[in-house]
């Protein structure tokens, strides 16, 4: 593996190898006292935020700290990006200067594709932190693991994908990533928060959550952005919460062993009443534990193998 | 990516060093030299700890441990001490999938603990699980078993115990297999024609 | 003048070589003229004469972004291309919404005299969508304005296509339509569909262009208007007009060589070399474009030669600027996809890529018959040639073809104009 760009096309084996590092570097950590692994002294890890997102970037910089990689965080805002350089002579620059892993959040889909593309022959491996409305693939990794955690298995399983989907790299990299573990998807949304090409994923579509609720392994919520209260998708903040929201009393429509996650921030109250997110059927703080070890199992696969034949 | 399975037998010109019933007597002899080396059970110090370096190291301790219970009457605490992410060579080697680590309950600390591998040679595994010790806990002090030692050491350090000292050429490579993971016991020795290290 | 003795072509690719004599401008002779002494003589068996090429959309970026492309440079692609005319849309910096800007390209056309360059006008001041410019200053200006368009943006305001479809009647010129609904494609990236959903692309849908069309065609009927739609991409649009053209709209649709070839299945690359406006569609969208074309409801291939710097092309997507090089590369693409399947002969290609779209802009020296006395406006083309594109090795400052790398068929030998050799084996004269 030389990049993590994107779910669509992570084969069941890396998938699984990414999960089963995270795994057991989990079990390794728990309790010591000195979280601190010597796997990746002396290599170069530089985040490259082009939006804001403090949990996920905090969450790989922990990754690669606690695996003694040398971590260095760019941001929009305190570097050359805010004086307009492009994002190409941006990447060149911080290869040149020795990076091994560049891990990109960037507001257009595709980034983190072409990022990959100009740093080929610098070596360099690229994360995608989050591409646009494109993918987001260390965040189905880490939804993925602790799904692993509850239930076990996920052949078989069903999961419903609700909210926003249109505007959602997480749901994009989870029915992909879910799909190969041979999970079943739903997607439940209004027709206006579902992609025009919906059809060609591996998933089925509904638009009725109550009816669905009862036949899930797990209900993966879908964070609502503000700005799409004004886009006409949904009459109102009300009408939606009313149709989508997870509410206690679509708690109880769950199976008993049903997981909820949420890969935040959550808006209480709209997507997800306050109650569900703090019911033990909630998993919501292991993903945010989660998310750490799969982002070093990430590291791991990217950056501690050998460096010939890194190929694909 | 996709991890390479590691030991994995492949028929070549191989030779036996060690049959089924060598491997079961040599593990017993071991058995007996730690009871005597550890004193187990000659003062009130707690017995040893005995960490397996996965993959064969697992359950050559498992086994070694259950010949020092049935010889002593002690049931010795036993475990796996995966050494994967302190390995100094990971970049020289298609990504290794980790592996189990198990501490037995009660820790390490102030304990004597025995580190039991299958191979000793260039002793960079060792010296990786010295390193990973120290991240579980303090030990009073470190011991080594293994059951064959192959020569050709790369660093200071040195086996407590060895099953089988069996000097090799670097072209050459000797193969531990356990029913646990192989099917079957054996030490076998093998000419790859190319220059290990 | 020179005289050109064209040896052994045949014309339309139809019926036996003959042998074209050239003087003075015109077609002097078809059939076994004599070479005198200063006769330059082409050698041209196997090869077919075509009337030579009128692309009704080309962007030659100058005044404004002559980094890209010059009206020098984008002439030499033209003449390369087969062209002997060419409508230099009026995007540019600053806009041509006024005669002068109109005139200054007019009279860079004329001193390059490569290609006739015909300025296109804006439709509105500043390609803003809020007040119409002057277009009959400049329909009577020395840049003699046929064509007017905003194109880059719609005319999306229904009242100003009105009025601006009503004015263009007094002034016997065109107005000419970028269809795109902007409300339905804020943010737009790429062809709403499932390659788009699934790459993660903002969705440009085939309604923003096929409702604009449709309206459009409504308003030109009752304004009694003529209507050119630009770089029709979609089935939905194709539909449309022949309802339009069957009930008797004076509308006429052009297609770009790149909506005949390429689909949404590049977006898996995300390089920008790929992004257009509007953009590459699905695998039944072309195919309904190429049979459109070879129908007549589209009438003609237009470029949409839109070069663009490394810097605008060599980013992420979202930050690129739409549009691809077309003109050396049309009709090369026209044939691969129209000629080879057998859905044009070499009269179908004279017919969409210089007949007809001379006949909508209402040149009368462009796009006329081979025969003696016409014109000598005039493109040889060898059928069983091919070539590997190269965007450097084109003739434009600019290199964004989307089609680097490709073996394609067809190789234009020589264009004339006015009788006066502009290109020839693949160099300007």
């Amino acid at each position: 593996m030389r990049h993590l760009l994107t779910t669509d096309g992570l084969d069941l084996a890396d998938a699984t190898a990414v999960l089963d590092t995270a795994d057991e570097l989990k079990r390794t950590l728990l309790g010591r006292e000195v979280r601190k692994l010597p796997t990746l002294r002396g290599r170069t890890v530089i985040t490259m935020f082009y939006e804001s997102s403090t949990r996920t970037r905090v969450s790989f910089e922990l990754a690669g700290k606690w695996m003694s990689a040398d971590v260095v965080n760019v941001s929009a805002g305190g570097s050359s990006v805010g004086k307009g350089e492009s994002l190409r002579d941006t990447a060149l620059t911080l290869a040149a200067a020795g990076a091994d892993c560049v891990i990109v959040r960037h507001p257009a889909s595709g980034a983190a594709h072409r990022l990959a593309g100009w740093l080929a022959e610098a070596g360099t491996s690229v994360v995608n932190a989050g591409d646009g409305t494109h993918q987001h693939p260390t965040q189905a990794l880490l939804d993925a693991a602790t799904l692993r955690e509850r239930l076990g298995d996920l052949a078989g399983r069903r999961i419903a994908i609700v909210g926003d989907v249109l505007h959602s790299r997480v749901a994009r990299s989870n029915v992909h990533l879910l799909a190969t573990l041979g999970a079943e998807v739903v997607l439940v949304a209004p027709p206006t928060l579902l992609p025009a090409g919906v059809a060609g994923w591996p998933v089925t579509v509904s638009h009725e959550l109550d009816a669905e609720l009862p036949a899930v392994d797990a209900v993966m919520m879908l964070r609502v952005q503000a700005e799409r209260m004004h886009g006409s998708y949904f009459p109102s903040a009300r009408e939606y919460s009313i149709s989508y929201g997870l509410s206690e009393a679509r708690l109880r429509l769950l199976p008993e062993h049903a997981v909820v996650l949420h890969p935040g921030p959550m808006l209480r109250g709209m997507e997800i009443a306050s109650a569900v997110a703090d019911a033990p059927q909630a998993a919501i703080t292991e993903q945010v534990r989660n998310g750490v070890h799969v982002r070093m199992a990430v590291l791991y696969h990217l950056l501690a193998g050998e460096e010939e034949g890194r190929g694909s | 990516m996709a991890p390479r399975p590691r030991g994995a037998a492949e028929p070549a010109a191989e030779r036996e060093l060690l049959s089924a019933g060598d491997v079961a007597r040599t593990i017993a002899r071991m058995a007996h030299q730690v009871i005597e080396k550890t004193a187990l059970g000659a003062g009130p110090d707690a017995p040893p700890v005995l960490l397996g370096i996965p993959t064969r190291g697992t359950p050559l301790a498992t086994r070694l441990g259950v010949r020092i219970g049935e010889f002593s009457g002690i049931a010795v605490p036993t475990g796996a001490l995966d050494v994967t992410l302190y390995r100094d060579d990971l970049r020289r080697r298609p990504t290794r999938p980790l592996e189990q680590t198990q501490v037995p309950e009660g820790g390490i600390d102030d304990r004597v603990v025995v580190l039991v591998d299958d191979v000793l040679y260039s002793g960079r595994t060792i010296r990786a699980a010295l390193d990973a010790l120290r991240d579980h806990g303090r030990p009073r002090s470190v011991q080594l078993a293994v059951l064959v030692d192959r020569g050709h050491r790369e660093l200071p350090i040195r086996a407590d115990y060895v099953g089988k000292n069996v000097p090799t050429s670097r072209s050459e490579d000797v193969s531990v297999l356990l029913t646990e993971v192989d099917g079957r016991d054996a030490v076998l020795l093998r000419e790859t024609g190319e220059q290990r290290r | 003048m020179s005289r050109v003795l064209i040896k052994g072509a045949r014309c339309y690719g139809e019926g036996d070589p003959v042998d074209v004599l050239i003087a003075d401008g015109v077609i002097a002779e078809i059939g076994s003229p004599e070479a005198a002494g200063d006769t330059e003589v082409i050698d041209a068996r196997g090869q077919v004469l075509l009337p030579g090429f009128v692309d009704l959309h080309t962007h030659l970026r100058e005044p404004g972004r002559e980094d890209t492309e010059t009206v020098e440079s984008g002439s030499a692609a033209a003449a390369l291309g087969g062209y002997t005319a060419v409508f230099a849309m009026a995007n540019t910096d600053p806009v041509a919404d006024n005669a002068v800007v109109v005139e200054h390209v007019w009279r860079r056309g004329r001193e390059t005299g490569l290609v006739d360059v015909h300025p296109v006008g804006a439709v509105t001041v500043g390609l803003a969508g809020e007040r119409l410019a002057e277009l009959g200053t400049m329909a009577r200006s020395e840049a003699g304005v046929r064509i007017f368009s905003d194109d880059g943006h719609c005319v999306a305001d229904p009242l100003l296509m009105r009025r601006a479809l009503e004015y263009s009647t007094s002034l016997g010129v065109l107005v000419a339509q970028h269809a795109e609904e902007p409300r339905l494609t804020v943010g737009a990236q790429a062809h709403e569909g499932e390659r788009a959903a699934r790459f993660g692309y903002t969705g440009w849908p085939a309604s923003a262009e096929e409702s604009i069309v449709a309206r459009d065609c409504i308003l030109a009927r009752h304004a009694g208007a003529r209507l050119h739609v630009c770089h029709v991409s979609t089935t939905g649009t194709v539909d449309v007009l022949s309802w339009a053209k069957e009930r008797g709209t004076r509308v006429s649709a052009e297609v770009t060589p790149h909506h005949l070839l390429l689909t949404d299945e590049r977006l898996a690359t995300y390089d920008p070399v790929n992004k257009v406006n509007p953009p590459l569609r699905a695998d039944a969208d072309v195919e309904r474009m190429r049979q459109a074309l070879a129908d007549g409801v589209l009438d003609c291939v237009a470029t949409d030669h839109a070069p663009h710097a490394v810097q605008d092309k060599d980013c992420e997507w979202a930050a690129a600027r739409p549009g691809m090089l077309g003109l050396q590369t049309a009709l090369s693409i026209v044939v691969r996809t129209m000629v080879e399947p057998g859905l044009l002969d070499w009269r179908g290609v004279a017919r969409v890529m210089s007949e007809r779209p001379a006949e909508i802009a209402g040149l009368p020296d462009q796009g006329r018959p081979l025969a003696e006395g016409e014109p000598a406006n005039v493109v040889l083309v060898d059928p069983e040639a091919g070539w590997t594109v190269r965007g450097t090795e084109l003739a434009s400052i600019a290199a964004n073809t989307p089609y680097e790398g490709m073996r394609l068929p067809a190789v234009v030998s020589a264009t004339l104009l006015r009788g006066r050799i502009t290109s020839r084996e693949g160099k300007i004269d």
